[in-house]
């Protein structure tokens, strides 16, 4: 069963955002910190896309589709926007270092890394697609 | 999101309820920014009520954490659900911050 969710490029959509992967993920009976580690990586490549790739532009959107295939989730975030926004190669972020220069940011993608199995971004014509997929016995 | 600040003594309270992220992190980065805060000894951040945290949330902490300890202010966090501490720990952040079971632990630390 898919599920699909059309936001603007708001951060006062990622409520939306969240409640949709949790209400998604409720009817496996997945355990809670799995759910919100799923959640939390959707959360923060859709808050990249939507601060950094759109510039917080209301009038771009973004696709989200959530597919169960057998025990894997697949998650497809897709920009609308026309800045092709494509993350780096994955760099463990020296936390010791962000503190003693009191950074905020930088740690979003490597979360992201982190909580789920395959992370892949790319450009459809002039746009990026995130997808994401996880295991989940 | 909303941050309850209480005030004792040498300590401050800091009461987080509901979901931390990249557009509520304002409200607390509002609250630990203000400069009376280096006047306390101590700033507790209770988190029996913060059912999510996500990196801007966590960036938060983090940007005022070396201006707090240059104060000899500590930042101890309690109460922290499983799920919110499971965060802190996929980054090492348990590592590098205090973060104790209970009010009381929080209190002796």
């Amino acid at each position: 069963m898919k599920s699909t969710l059309r936001i603007a490029c708001s951060r006062a959509h990622l409520q939306q955002v969240r409640d949709f992967v949790r209400n998604y993920l409720n009817s496996r009976s997945l355990p809670e910190i799995t759910v919100n580690q799923v959640v939390l990586a959707v959360d923060e490549v859709v808050a990249n896309f939507i601060i950094h790739a759109n510039n917080e532009d209301e009038t771009q959107f973004l696709d989200l589709e959530l597919a169960f295939e057998k025990q894997e989730l697949n998650v497809e975030i897709a920009d609308h926007g026309d800045t092709i926004f494509l993350p780096g190669a994955h760099q463990s972020p020296d936390l010791r270092a962000y503190i003693r220069e009191g950074r905020k940011g930088g740690m979003g993608m490597a979360l992201v890394n982190r909580l789920m199995d395959r992370v892949e971004f790319f450009t459809r014509g002039n746009h990026t697609v995130c997808h994401l997929s996880k295991h989940l016995a | 999101m909303k941050v309850t600040a209480q005030p004792s003594a040498d300590t401050l309270t800091l009461l987080l309820d509901g979901e931390l992220d990249a557009s509520s992190a304002i409200v607390l980065d509002t609250e630990l920014a203000k400069p009376d805060i280096l006047n306390y000894r101590k700033v507790l951040v209770d988190c029996a009520k913060l059912s999510y945290i996500s990196s801007a949330g966590l960036g938060v902490f983090i940007s005022h954490l070396q201006r707090f300890q240059d104060a000899n202010v500590k930042l101890v966090f309690f109460n922290m659900q499983e799920k919110v501490f499971n965060v802190f720990e996929i980054l090492g952040l348990d590592a590098l911050m205090t973060i104790v079971p209970s009010a009381a632990e929080a209190e002796a630390a």
